[in-house]
């Protein structure tokens, strides 16, 4: 074997041996990358088992009050919380969304909509906090001068409305623009209105999308914690009016995990569970939807 | 008479969207205009340098951005190579095993739907307690690196799956070792579209106040090192306009040097996804 012959049979065997150290590592990186969500609900599980051996399932809906260090774990006001601010919230931000991208996509002079969109993306991009501080400052007292105290299941609804509705409208006109083009020459062709095109076709056409992404969005607001948790006013209360203050299960482990030990800490990670399982069961439902109506189409 | 009605509701239709649209947006902006209006005099040079004093009443945030740069690197430098790789593996060598491929694309679907606070609980459990590194800025950069890692993931297997097949033929014909076609011409194809994700994800990352409270911590102070405590500008923000009576007028400050980021951030991004476009088309 001539000397250059020997160079190239070790190069080919260099880089097979090479090749396999990088599909060693890659696959190792699948598998951490992987492991994530696994991991998260495991040790979820964990620390929450020490509550769940301690009281029964039925003590956390038929407890007293929320107590935790004296032993009581009912967790229904802060449920309700959480059910009624998304409800609120995404009944809101639904229609006015919905509005804004049919408004945004058919009937806005081009500069505006062209307007319409970079704020759109630039209020998608502002952080919670925010949200919550615009609630402190200017929501809050608002409200207040209706009744108070102001920091209440209203504030908490308009500023979670607040924040997803340029996330809607960003999900409904990319649905919008899906169409496929003749549907809308037939639309011309026949002479349609722009309002009977947007009801009898386009309407029609997205709406599944539409929903799914509504889904998802609900899935989002479930697990927000800042905005809601700066302007619900915190009080552990099922809320019988719009003004009274509640507070949320996101909010309730961000308030009391600074001092929390024990049951109570292991009743935090339970309700961390609750929210995990319930925005995964979102994203599955939300995921399966995208996926009929894509074959639909 | 039916085409006359469907005119006038025509019509009806376009007022009633007018007024609702020019509603909403008036408010948005009006919000909008109402944080630059409080906020944007506070912001000088002094203001982003200076420590905070009286629990942020006064003083700057230099501290705090500094906390957040390192909190964002160790993110970065933690999620950029898992990311890539797991989409690497996904693209280059995962072609025929569909079922791998799918359990990987579910659970990563999963990740991206959990709550933050639910990250914050996990980073607090699992690297502040178990791997021992306590509240400190690594174990914040860890679980945000969780957090993002999706995104990056997803934007990284989509610029790699977007290299023309022509690309992929030559590599096939020229009889590239995998590791080489993966570092010398994927790649440094996909490079732009890659950045564009991990810039989108240190925006994220950089909006994020929940996951953050419980696992890098509250403290102000300078960081020393990567295993102190550091609060990121996110914190800074929730803490003052909620535990800091008077603290607003930071507030306010700190929350248009936030936006004035994030824009930065997604001006970048937008740019870098075109020349990404660009690029595969001309290939």
């Amino acid at each position: 074997m001539s000397a250059w012959e020997h160079r190239k049979v070790f190069a080919v065997v260099h880089t097979r041996s090479r090749d396999q150290w990088l599909s060693f590592l890659l696959s190792g990186a699948a598998l951490v990358a992987s492991s994530f969500s696994i991991l998260i609900f495991i040790f979820l599980l964990l620390e929450s088992w020490p509550v769940l051996r301690a009281t029964s399932v039925g003590s956390f809906f038929f407890d007293e009050s929320w107590h935790p260090t004296e032993g009581l774990f009912n967790l229904v006001p802060m449920i309700a919380g959480t059910i009624l601010v998304v409800f609120g919230a995404v009944a809101l931000a639904t229609p006015l969304g919905i509005c804004l991208a049919v408004f945004q996509q058919f009937y806005a002079p081009c500069a505006m909509g062209v307007f319409m969109r970079l704020t759109m993306e630039l209020l998608a991009g502002i952080p919670s906090v925010v949200y919550g501080l615009l609630g402190i400052v200017v929501l809050v007292p608002l409200i207040n001068q209706l009744q108070s105290p102001g920091a209440s299941l209203l504030a908490a609804m308009l500023t979670l409305a607040l924040m997803i509705l340029p996330m809607v409208v960003v999900i409904v006109e990319a649905d919008f623009q899906k169409i496929p083009r003749p549907y809308l020459l037939g639309a011309e062709a026949l002479g349609f209105t722009r309002w009977t095109t947007i009801k009898s076709i386009i309407f029609p056409a997205t709406s599944g999308g539409i929903f799914a992404g509504i889904i998802l969005q609900t899935g989002r607001a479930v697990g927000e914690t800042m905005a809601v948790m700066m302007v619900c006013g915190n009080i552990v209360q099922v809320p019988n009016s719009l003004f009274d203050p509640m507070r949320t299960l996101s909010a309730n482990i961000a308030l009391e995990m600074a001092y929390a030990t024990g049951n109570h800490r292991s009743a935090l990670f339970l309700s961390g569970l609750i929210l995990m399982t319930f925005v995964t069961l979102l994203v599955f439902v939300a995921g399966y939807l995208q996926r009929i109506y894509r074959r639909v189409d | 008479m039916s085409i006359e009605r469907s005119r006038i509701t025509d019509a009806a239709v376009a007022i009633f969207l007018w007024v609702v649209s020019s509603a909403i947006l008036l408010l948005v902006v009006s919000l909008l205009f109402n944080i630059l209006w409080h906020g944007l005099p506070h912001v000088s040079w002094s203001f982003l340098v200076d420590t905070p004093q009286e629990a942020g009443r006064s003083g700057g945030i230099g501290p705090i951005l500094v906390s957040s740069v390192l909190i964002l690197t160790v993110c970065v430098a933690f999620a950029v190579p898992l990311g890539v790789g797991t989409a690497a593996f996904l693209t280059e060598y995962c072609k025929f095993s569909q079922r791998t491929n799918r359990g990987i694309q579910g659970s990563l679907d999963i990740l991206s739907g959990v709550p933050s606070i639910v990250f914050g609980l996990f980073g607090n459990i699992f690297f502040c307690k178990i791997l021992g590194l306590g509240f400190s800025i690594l174990s914040g950069g860890l679980t945000l690196a969780c957090m993002v890692l999706p995104v990056i993931v997803r934007t990284s297997e989509m610029s790699l799956r977007g290299v023309s097949p022509e690309i992929r033929q030559a590599i096939e014909s020229l009889g590239l070792s995998k590791s080489g076609a993966l570092f010398h011409i994927l790649l440094p194809i996909a490079v732009p579209g890659i950045t564009a994700g991990v810039i989108l994800s240190v925006g994220r990352s950089l909006a994020e106040a929940a996951a953050l409270i419980f696992t890098s911590g509250y403290v102000d102070r300078m960081p020393s090192s990567l295993s102190d405590s550091g609060r990121a500008l996110a914190i800074h923000i929730y803490d003052l306009s909620m535990n800091v009576p008077g603290g607003d007028k930071n507030a306010y400050a700190s929350a248009v040097v936030l936006i004035a980021l994030l824009l930065a951030m997604s001006t970048l991004t937008r740019i870098l996804v075109r020349i990404t476009f660009q690029r595969t088309r001309i290939c």
